[in-house]
């Protein structure tokens, strides 16, 4: 968008019009970390709410629960954010009233694919991670742009501290670029996806200012959610 | 209720001041089945007689769920229920969105009543065919609504609408002062007890024995109770605790004005709940 504006066309340029310095984005931080195993999903997000160099809370939760069997979790512009949730959930709800049964995690997947593009001018400045079982027991997690590009993945990282955790994720979870015999790679077990999504997040929660105060981690599987929270660092 | 030159449009007054196609439209009601609606202080209930039109055929849906402190059970043309249900649920999440809070049920009642007036004020739509009791539960607590073709709602302490539903207004009447301190499983059985009455008379001498057979649906919100349709198992469990309760009452049958035959033709079987009868008599063609 930046590289559309007036500034790179000398030739447009007015003396003395002014522009207005309003953008309608805020930048409000956070991190979100989602593994998908056999029969689980678990996601994780930390609970710091920021705006530049302020805090707006340390106790935000980033993790909404659409249905028993579905988590979405959702970083960057806390506005949009409050929206797009606020519109999935009524969405969601007249599904359950037309078709008398709550929605599959796929079809949450699409439906918020298609919700974000509908904004294609105007997008919702949302780092989005959506987790969850799917209608064969199996874990998902789905990731997205801001514009909707929805995409099936076993390990994802998301928001400011995203590209600092991705390939903690590829590397722990996916086993990549490590030379292991076969007798050595773990199974990932609840337990593992757990434990290597709080380090991810203490590691991530040295290095960036926007990452901190605790992570809320979710376990989902066909029997149930289970919630807990992590301390991490509160600098 | 003989037809008469006043009703070939609902734009168009008797001289007696009556608009005779909403009466008609009320008419409309009475071919649903029964359904029952009656509250205590905590809890809403309504239970609804779901027989099916054939034996071929399942049974039309009665109770509809609108949200999750409001429901509805209806008596009438199922299409126009449908399209109702619609609009409320709409209502309700469209208010839910902006307010962060459920629909007052009152307030939703009145909006409610206002869409359908617009029906019976236009001379290119017709009224909806459909009774509804709406069973709600806020901040100011429990309540049943009846909603009739004509638009009117009435905040009721119980009622039943559909045909052959003078029995359970009979039974309701009777035991209305109990309702009150009721717990949440008296007054359900109350509601099955109250329906009981309106089987088609040879159904009902075959089920004296025994109520676990009756084909209901029951719902309930209240208190720390979002509006729930009971299952199969709780049906069957409530239908079960209701035969106990009824099986330690004598079965008074001479209230029983609907164990005669329903009466065909244009004669309504029984009054009913309907708009203020003028006692003017009417034109005859």
């Amino acid at each position: 968008m930046s590289f559309l504006s007036i500034d790179h066309f000398s030739d447009y340029k007015v003396h003395g019009a002014q522009r207005p310095d309003f953008s309608p984005y805020e930048s409000n931080g956070g991190s979100i970390v989602a593994i998908a195993g056999d029969d689980f999903a678990v996601i994780a997000a930390d609970t710091r709410l920021s705006s530049g160099y302020s805090i707006h809370s340390r106790t935000q939760t980033k993790l909404f629960q659409l249905s028993p069997l579905t988590v979405l979790g959702s970083t960057g512009c806390w506005c949009d954010t409050l929206s797009l949730t606020s519109l999935m959930r009524v969405r969601m709800q007249m599904y359950e009233h037309t078709h008398l049964r709550t929605m599959t995690t796929d079809a949450v997947a699409q439906m918020l694919s298609i919700t974000m593009y509908n904004r294609r001018f105007f997008p919702y400045y949302v780092s989005n991670i959506l987790a969850g079982i799917d209608k064969n027991g199996k874990g998902v997690v789905f990731s997205y742009d801001p514009i909707g590009h929805c995409e099936n993945a076993k390990c994802r990282a998301g928001g400011t501290a995203g590209p600092l955790l991705q390939p903690v994720l590829d590397n722990q979870i996916q086993l990549k670029n490590m030379n292991l015999d076969e007798k050595d790679k773990p199974i990932l077990t609840k337990e593992r996806a757990v434990s290597v999504a709080s380090d991810t997040f203490i590691s991530a929660a040295e290095r960036d200012i926007y990452t901190g105060d605790f992570v809320e981690i979710k376990i989902i599987t066909k029997d149930g959610i289970e919630s807990m929270t992590i301390n991490l660092r509160k600098d | 209720m003989f037809r008469n030159q006043y009703d070939s449009d609902v734009t168009i007054w008797s001289p007696q001041g009556r608009l005779h196609q909403v009466e008609y439209a009320m008419e409309a009601v009475k071919l649903g089945t029964a359904t029952v609606g009656l509250k205590s202080a905590d809890y809403a209930v309504l239970v609804a007689l779901c027989k099916p039109p054939s034996e071929l055929s399942t049974s039309q849906r009665k109770i509809f769920s609108i949200d999750d402190h409001l429901g509805i059970s209806i008596a009438g043309i199922t299409a126009d229920a449908r399209v109702l249900s619609r609009y409320l649920r709409s209502e309700c999440l469209s208010y839910k969105h902006a307010y962060a809070a459920s629909y007052p049920v009152s307030r939703l009642m009145t909006n409610l009543g206002n869409k359908m007036q617009a029906t019976t004020q236009r001379y290119d739509r017709r009224p909806y065919g459909v009774g509804m009791l709406v069973a709600g539960y806020d901040d100011k607590g429990p309540h049943i609504y009846q909603v009739m073709p004509s638009a009117n709602s009435f905040s009721c302490k119980a009622m039943s609408i559909g045909s052959r539903s003078q029995s359970a207004r009979t039974y309701l009447e009777r035991h209305l002062a109990s309702f009150k301190q009721c717990s949440k499983d008296e007054i359900l059985c109350h509601g099955i007890q109250a329906i009981r009455g309106s089987l088609p008379s040879e159904e009902a001498a075959k089920k004296e024995e025994s109520l676990a057979q009756l084909n209901i649906c029951v719902a309930i919100v209240g208190k720390n109770q979002p509006f729930k349709i009971l299952t199969e198992e709780e049906n069957t469990k409530y239908l079960n605790m209701a035969d106990e309760l009824a099986g330690s009452v004598i079965h008074l049958k001479s209230d029983d004005d609907d164990d005669q035959p329903p009466q065909g033709g244009d004669e309504p079987a029984e009054p009913g709940p309907s708009d203020p009868l003028v006692d003017v008599p009417m034109d005859l063609p």
